[in-house]
């Protein structure tokens, strides 16, 4: 569609949409959102920020949802000219890549077009996105959604996946179950324990173009869940099995795939325990046995550590290990309650997280014929720590105008791992101060504090940030990292970084100037690297 | 570049269309499925509170802003309770990863909230969310009469005045 017919397309709606207001709805409501991040690279080469020939980058994208009655449609515009620092440059101009339309009639849910779905824990399908990321595997097909009787959800798919502007080559096609026993069967309603199962059942095809190996063209994989609740107490565990899937990841052998994910935990009012555990071994999956990076995965292997959100404590970020991995995570949360002794007159709230993940056992095969890669047993946990994270937090109001939280975590990354073989494996301590000063009705200060201690890789860094909250839809910050510890002192940099922000109701718009420090942005166990930059960033986002 | 451009005036221009710009018309909630702490599914479009106010707030145990809005609220909430009705929906995105962890979360923060999970994002893209947090007023109509995105300190009690006057305070 050219830009002059979007231009008067726009006006004429504009200009007649009052008519809507009037009729009050019989036409159907539209509402989206859209992001636009743009950036101006100055060049610095001695904090290793690489060249931007176009000196100019911007990711940007639109929603526009059609709602009227049980029918949705919608679509999402993207624009990629070029793709930032940091997302995968295959991403380039703009497009629609997403498109749908759905009805839903009585308990049937159809839907045409691109979609998201997730079975159980996403053991063996996830589609999903994640924008911040530039993670976004959606399918594009057909989904079927059914509840045939109460408290029994059937849902069906096929597809193709979604690569870029273009779609992958292999088609996927799954099948889920879940029987809520309690909506099911009337006389269990009211029991007590909550009871659910269920399970699914996934299927790939690529054609085999390979001229060496004969690849299965068809590879299946099923999972079994089960989850029972009783008052506070949870327990829940999901399986997940695939046939033989040599790819590019898993370096072409024809060892199976499982996983095995398990969770526990228990609360009540004021207290907070949890548990989880998991082994994977061989479960990379994807549509394309020759995809790369983050494209084409079928699948989502959740990481079982902590998610940080302060900039020193998600320095050495973990990411899954989808060949092979055991790992394990305990979380407590506590809040000491008001006007006792410790707690204070506003209570204290206490978190406490550990996690430790490490390879699995494995006894490589060296079978050239039949390439079964290793074997591995089930119990046994590796002797190769992969990533080891132990956490305290506390928070604590201590007057209506000041609030702070004090964070510790003691950290083990295996970077030769996680990252590339021949990086040491590195041990930091973190420590961070979080003040808020309440100023004024709608004014405040945070004032937060970071320090992370390392022998190894960049060494020390400090940081400093200050962000003050002008009004409700106005703030300011400054930003000082500085890696005074680093072994070469030529650089030993400040990353010194300002931004100002405007919000009015659901819309934001910030401004930053200044240099960012080259890392690794992470959510739910899949990462980008974004290097280091030196410029100006314009950020817009807006709902409505 | 030219349709970009074009493309962003078009979205610009719909934002200010009347259709939705007007207070109290007819947004409501779309229907789509979450899942309760219990683990039982939960239609959206049953969201209710007897002709009172309700606010929905998305959040996730990973977002800092999120968790100290909450944690706020839920200083006052029993006051706004009983002023105004008003019930607070607080809808975690958490996905896989954490999802285990929202309920001993919620109940470690002792927040009295009605939390559901929306692991795989579905009302989250039905509502138009874009970051967290993002919080959304209703009025006793349950319609959509306000939304907010980010948090900053003292928005709770601007959202609070707001409250007041669908609660006819």
């Amino acid at each position: 569609m050219s830009g002059k017919a979007i231009l008067q397309f726009s006006i004429l709606f504009f200009l007649i949409s009052p008519s809507f207001a009037q009729t009050n709805n019989n036409w159907g409501e539209i509402h989206g959102n859209f992001q636009v991040d743009a950036q101006y690279y100055n060049p610095d080469s001695a904090i290793g920020a690489p060249p931007v020939p176009e000196k100019m980058l911007m990711n940007a994208f639109a929603n526009i949802i059609y709602t009227k009655g049980n029918f949705t449609a919608g679509v999402r515009y993207e624009s990629y000219l070029n793709a930032l620092q940091g997302f995968d440059p295959r991403y380039k101009n703009s497009g629609i890549p997403y498109r749908f339309a759905s009805y839903k009639v009585n308990n049937i849910e159809i839907t045409v077009g691109s979609f998201y779905e997730q079975f159980g824990n996403g053991l063996i399908f996830r589609s999903y996105e994640e924008r911040a990321l530039g993670y976004d595997n959606a399918m594009d097909g057909i989904r079927l959604r059914i509840e045939p009787f109460h408290g029994i959800y059937l849902k069906g798919l096929i597809g193709k996946q979604r690569y870029f502007f273009d779609e992958g080559q292999g088609i996927v096609r799954g099948i889920d179950g879940e029987f809520q026993f309690n909506e099911i069967f009337t006389m269990l309603k009211d029991m007590k324990t909550k009871i659910s199962l269920g399970g699914s059942f996934v299927s790939k095809y690529q054609p085999d173009q390979d001229p060496i190996y004969r690849l299965p063209e068809n590879v299946g994989a099923s999972s079994g869940r089960l989850n029972l609740i009783r008052g506070g107490f949870t327990l829940g565990g999901e399986y997940a099995y695939k046939i033989n899937d040599p790819s590019s990841t898993n370096g072409y052998i024809y060892k199976p795939g499982e996983a095995l994910f398990l969770t526990t935990g228990y609360s009540q009012k004021g207290i907070g325990i949890s548990l989880s555990a998991k082994r994977i071994d061989n479960m990379s999956f994807r549509s394309d046995r020759t995809a790369t990076g983050n494209s084409l995965l079928i699948n989502y292997l959740p990481a079982l550590s902590m998610q940080h959100t302060y900039s020193l404590a998600a320095f050495y970020p973990y990411a899954t290990q989808p060949n092979g991995e055991m790992g394990l995570q305990g979380e407590f949360v506590y809040k000491i309650k008001k006007d006792s002794k410790i707690g204070g007159p506003y209570g204290t709230d206490i978190l406490i997280n550990y996690s430790a993940i490490n390879g699995i056992d494995t006894l490589n095969l060296n079978d050239s014929l039949t390439r079964k890669g290793y074997t591995s047993d089930f119990f046994k946990i590796g002797k190769t720590v992969y990533f080891k994270d132990f956490v305290v937090q506390v928070t604590r109001k201590f007057s209506t105008k000041i609030k702070a939280t004090a964070f510790y975590a003691n950290q083990v990354y295996n970077k030769g791992i996680v990252q590339s073989p021949g990086y040491p494996i590195i041990y930091s301590n973190i420590g961070v101060l979080d003040i808020t000063y309440k100023a004024g009705t709608s004014s405040a200060l945070r004032m937060e504090l970071e320090h992370l201690s390392t022998k190894q890789d960049q060494g020390n860094w400090a940081s400093v940030l200050l962000e003050y909250t002008i009004s409700s839809n106005c703030f300011v910050a400054v930003l000082d990292q500085y890696n005074y510890g680093n072994v070469d002192n030529t650089k030993r940099f400040h990353y010194f970084n300002g931004t100002v922000g405007f919000i009015k109701d659901a819309t934001r718009i910030t401004l930053s100037y200044g240099k960012q420090r080259a890392g690794i942005y992470c959510v739910g166990g899949i990462c980008r690297t974004v290097p280091a930059s030196n410029g100006l960033t314009l950020s817009i986002t807006s709902s409505f | 570049m030219k349709n970009l451009l074009s493309g962003i005036a078009f979205l610009f221009l719909l934002s200010l269309n009347p259709l939705y710009a007007q207070e109290g018309k007819a947004r409501k909630i779309p229907a789509v499925e979450v899942k309760a702490l219990d683990g039982s599914t939960f239609n959206t479009s049953s969201i209710d509170n007897n002709g009172k106010p309700i606010i929905i707030d998305f959040w996730a145990t990973w977002c800092k802003p999120c968790v100290t809005e909450l944690t706020n609220i839920s200083d006052v909430y029993a006051k706004w309770k009983k002023e105004t009705g008003v019930k607070v929906i607080a809808i975690s995105i958490d996905d896989a990863r954490n999802t285990a962890k929202v309920a001993p979360f919620v109940n470690g923060k002792n927040w009295d909230y009605e939390v559901y999970i929306d692991p795989n994002g579905d009302f989250k893209r039905a509502m138009n969310v874009n970051t967290v947090p993002h919080t959304f007023l209703l009025n006793g109509k349950k319609e959509i009469v306000w939304q907010h995105n980010s948090y900053a300190e003292g928005d709770e009690d601007k959202l609070f005045e707001l409250v007041k006057k669908e609660a006819g305070k």
